[in-house]
C-alpha cells in the first residue's frame, strides 16, 4: 500500500509540474508550426505571471488575474509578430529581446507599484481577508470514494480530484489544440504557412494574417502558464519565477516532434522526472547516495539522448525561422 | 593642448583623492535582490536603513542583475572611492578576492565567506547553532514525528543549516524522522518559489509537519505550501514570522544587517580591522525568533526548554557539529 501511495503521489506531483509546460508547449506549437521560432516563451510566461498576480491582488479575483495575464501575453506575442512578421526580424534575436524585456519590465514595474523589489504582495492575506488565488477543486464524491473504494478510490481522490482548475484546462487544451491544428481550415493553413509560405501566398491567403493569428493563439495559451505559476501554484509573483520553464516547454515541443500528443507525453515525462527528483534526494541506489545534480540534469540528459538515438529525427516545420518576403519582380 | 590636458589630469587626480577621503559606505546585494524577504532584505532593513538614519550617511547600494556584474560593481564602487564595501553573500568570494587585491586601500567586507586578504573583513555566522535551536523547536512541535528541510543551492553553507537543524531535532527526540531536499545546484535555486512549494508538498505527503526552509526566495513557496496544508514552517535569515501568521513556527534569524552596520560603524570610528569575524549564538549573530506572530504557537514550556538549550550551547555544554568543518554531517 505504501508503494502504491508513493507512486500515486509522484504522479500527482507530475500533473502539477507538467501543467505550465503543457500550456507553454502548446503555445509554442502554434507559433512554431506557423514558422516562427519561439524562444520567447520564457519571457511570455514571466509577463503573464506578473500581470496575473498583480491584477489578482488589486481586484481580489484570480479570474481577473487570468484575464489580465492572457491579455498581457497577447500584447507581447503581437509585439513578437510585429518584429518577426511585419519587419522580417530575426526570430531568435527578437525572442531573446522579449525575454530580456520581460525579466526587466516585470521586476521594475513590480518594484514601482508594490515597493517589494519586484515581488507582488501575497495573494492570500488572512488579516485583510484577501484570497485572490485559485483554489483546488474537489471533484464530487472524492472523499467518499477514498474511504469506500480501495485503490481506485484513492486514485480518484488524490490523482484526479483536488487540482487547480488550470490543471484540468491544460489537459483539455491538448485535444483542443490538436483539433484546431489538424482538423480545421485555419489549422491547415497555419501548418502550410510553416512549411511552404509561398504556396499559401499563391493560393491567395495572407501569410502575415495567419502568422499574426498563430501568435495570438500562442499568447492566449502561454498566458495560462504564467498565471498558473503565480496565482495557483504559488500565491505571488517574484522576479524570474519562470525559472527556465519556457525553455523546458520548447524542449518538450521538439521532443514531441511538434505534435500535440507526443508533446503532451514529453511534458508529462519532464514533470515526472521533476517529481522523482524532488523525492529521490538522499535516496540510495546500490549503496550510493544519488547526487542531486544528476537527478536534476536528467530531463536535459534524457532529451539529448532520446532525441539523439531513440525517437528518430525531429523534423522541424520547413519554413521555421525564415521571414517570408514576397517576390517583387 | 598638452599643458591643458595635464592640468585636467592633475585636477581630476586631486578630485579623486578628495573623493576617497570622504566616508562612503557601500553595499552590493546578491542577485536574489534587495527585497528577497530574507537574506538580502535583512542587510537592507537592519543595516542600511538604520545606518542611514543614525549616522546621516547614505549607504550606496547596488543590485547586480547577473553574474558578470558582481566584479564590475565592486570595482566601480572601489574606483569611486567607496569604503567599506560590503558584499552580501558567498557568491562574491572570487570577485572580492580579485577586486580587494587591486584596491589594497579600500576596505571590503564579505558575508558568509572567507577571503584571506588584509583589507577584507570576512563575516561568518554560526548557522549551525541557530539551526540547532529551530531544529529543537521543530522536534518539540511536531505531532507526526517527521520534520523536514528545504535547502536552496546545494552548497556546504546550506548543508551547515541542514546539519544543525537535524542535530537539534535529534537532540530533543532521537526518534524523529528527518527529510531533506535541496532545490538545485545553481544560484537560481534561491529564487524558485514554485519548486519550493512542490518540494514542500512532497515532504508534507511524506508526513512532515514542520518544514525549515533555508532557501532565500524559494522559501516563500515553501511557507505558502505549508500554510495551505496547515503544517508549520520555519523561516530563515530575516524574521519571517509575519509572512504566514499562524503557521510560521519561528525563524532562524541571522543578523546580517547588524553585521553590516557594525562594519560601517567600525570604519567610521576608525576601528575597522580585516580578518575573520565569527558571529555565533553567544555574540548574538544567530538566534530563533519569537514575536507576536508566533507566540501562540510556542507554549511557555517550549519557551523555557528553548532557553535552556540556548544557554547550554552558549556555555559550550552542547557542542553543535559544524558541517563546513569537515564537509560531512557525522555528529
Amino acid at each position: 500500500m505504501e508503494t502504491f501511495v508513493t507512486i500515486i503521489l509522484i504522479l500527482d506531483a507530475m500533473l502539477r509540474n507538467a501543467t505550465p509546460l503543457i500550456f507553454a508547449a502548446m503555445a509554442g506549437m502554434f507559433s512554431e508550426r506557423s514558422g516562427i521560432v519561439n524562444i520567447a516563451l520564457e519571457g511570455k510566461i514571466l509577463i503573464s505571471a506578473f500581470a496575473g498576480a498583480a491584477t489578482a491582488f488589486v481586484t481580489g479575483s484570480p479570474w481577473m488575474g487570468l484575464l489580465a495575464g492572457i491579455l498581457a501575453t497577447i500584447v507581447f506575442a503581437q509585439l513578437h509578430a510585429f518584429a518577426t512578421v511585419t519587419h522580417n526580424g530575426d526570430h531568435v534575436v527578437s525572442g531573446l529581446a522579449i525575454n530580456i524585456l520581460a525579466a526587466g519590465l516585470t521586476a521594475a514595474l513590480g518594484n514601482y507599484w508594490f515597493g517589494q523589489g519586484g515581488n507582488t504582495p501575497n495573494l492570500v492575506n488572512r488579516a485583510e481577508e484577501l484570497n485572490a488565488r485559485f483554489q483546488p477543486i474537489t471533484l464530487p464524491l472524492a472523499d467518499w470514494a477514498n474511504q469506500n473504494i480501495p485503490y481506485l478510490g484513492y486514485i480518484y481522490f488524490e490523482l484526479i480530484s483536488g487540482h487547480y482548475v488550470l490543471v484540468y484546462l491544460a489537459f483539455a487544451a491538448v485535444p483542443l489544440c490538436w483539433f484546431i491544428l489538424f482538423r480545421t481550415r485555419f489549422g491547415l493553413r497555419l501548418r502550410a504557412v510553416g512549411e511552404n509560405p509561398q504556396a499559401v501566398d499563391t493560393a491567395g491567403i495572407s501569410v502575415t494574417k495567419i502568422r499574426y493569428a498563430a501568435l495570438l493563439m500562442c499568447g492566449i495559451l502561454v498566458g495560462f502558464s504564467g498565471v498558473y505559476l503565480a496565482v495557483a501554484l504559488t500565491a505571488q509573483f517574484s522576479p524570474n519565477m519562470s525559472a527556465g520553464k519556457g525553455y523546458m516547454a520548447l524542449a518538450a515541443l521538439i521532443f514531441g516532434k511538434w505534435r500535440p500528443r507526443p508533446t503532451l507525453i514529453a511534458c508529462l515525462l519532464f514533470g515526472f522526472l521533476q517529481a522523482i527528483a524532488d523525492r529521490s534526494q538522499g535516496a540510495e541506489v546500490f549503496g550510493m547516495a544519488v547526487p542531486v545534480q544528476l537527478v536534476e540534469a536528467l530531463p536535459y540528459i534524457l532529451t539529448v539522448v532520446l532525441l539523439g538515438g531513440f525517437i528518430g529525427r525531429a523534423v522541424a516545420p520547413k519554413a521555421i525561422g525564415k521571414p517570408y518576403v514576397k517576390e517583387r519582380e | 593642448m598638452k599643458p591643458l590636458f595635464k592640468a585636467i589630469a592633475a585636477a581630476s587626480i586631486t578630485l579623486t583623492a578628495g573623493y576617497v577621503a570622504a566616508f562612503q559606505p557601500a553595499v552590493v546585494y546578491d542577485t536574489a535582490g534587495k527585497f528577497d524577504k530574507s537574506f538580502n532584505e535583512a542587510v537592507f532593513r537592519n543595516g542600511v536603513e538604520p545606518f542611514n538614519a543614525d549616522k546621516g550617511v547614505v549607504v550606496r547600494e547596488f543590485e547586480p542583475q547577473n553574474e558578470e556584474q558582481r566584479t564590475q560593481s565592486l570595482r566601480r564602487l572601489a574606483q569611486q572611492g567607496a569604503s567599506p564595501i560590503v558584499a552580501v553573500g558567498f557568491n562574491f568570494s572570487s570577485s572580492v578576492e580579485q577586486v580587494a587585491a587591486q584596491f589594497p586601500n579600500t576596505q571590503f567586507a564579505i558575508i558568509d565567506s572567507v577571503v584571506d586578504l588584509p583589507n577584507v573583513q570576512s563575516i561568518i555566522f554560526a548557522e549551525h547553532e541557530g539551526s540547532f535551536l529551530v531544529g529543537a523547536l521543530a522536534a518539540m512541535a511536531t505531532e507526526s514525528n517527521v520534520i523536514s528541510f528545504v535547502g536552496g543551492m546545494d552548497i556546504p553553507l546550506i548543508r551547515k543549516f541542514a546539519c544543525g537543524y537535524e542535530q537539534g531535532a535529534k537532540y530533543v527526540n532521537s526518534d524523529v524522522r528527518y527529510i531533506q531536499n535541496m532545490t538545485g545546484s545553481t544560484p537560481s535555486a534561491f529564487n524558485d518559489p514554485a519548486r519550493g512549494s512542490e518540494l514542500a508538498n512532497s515532504q508534507i505527503t511524506q508526513g512532515s509537519d514542520v518544514i525549515f526552509a533555508a532557501a532565500g526566495g524559494t522559501g516563500i513557496g515553501v511557507y505558502q505550501a505549508a500554510a495551505d496544508a496547515g503544517v508549520y514552517a520555519i523561516g530563515v535569515d530575516s524574521n519571517q514570522n509575519y509572512l504566514q501568521p499562524g503557521t510560521m513556527l519561528s525563524s532562524m534569524v541571522k543578523r546580517v544587517g547588524v553585521a553590516a552596520y557594525q562594519t560601517w560603524e567600525e570604519s567610521l570610528n576608525g576601528e575597522w580591522e580585516g580578518g575573520i569575524k565569527v558571529l555565533d549564538l553567544a555574540a548574538g549573530g544567530v538566534d530563533w525568533a519569537l514575536d507576536e506572530f508566533n507566540e501562540d504557537l510556542v507554549s511557555a514550556e517550549m519557551q523555557s526548554r528553548m532557553a535552556e538549550i540556548r544557554q547550554a550551547i552558549i556555555d559550550g555544554e552542547i557542542q553543535v557539529h559544524d558541517y563546513s568543518s569537515n564537509n560531512s554531517c557525522d555528529y
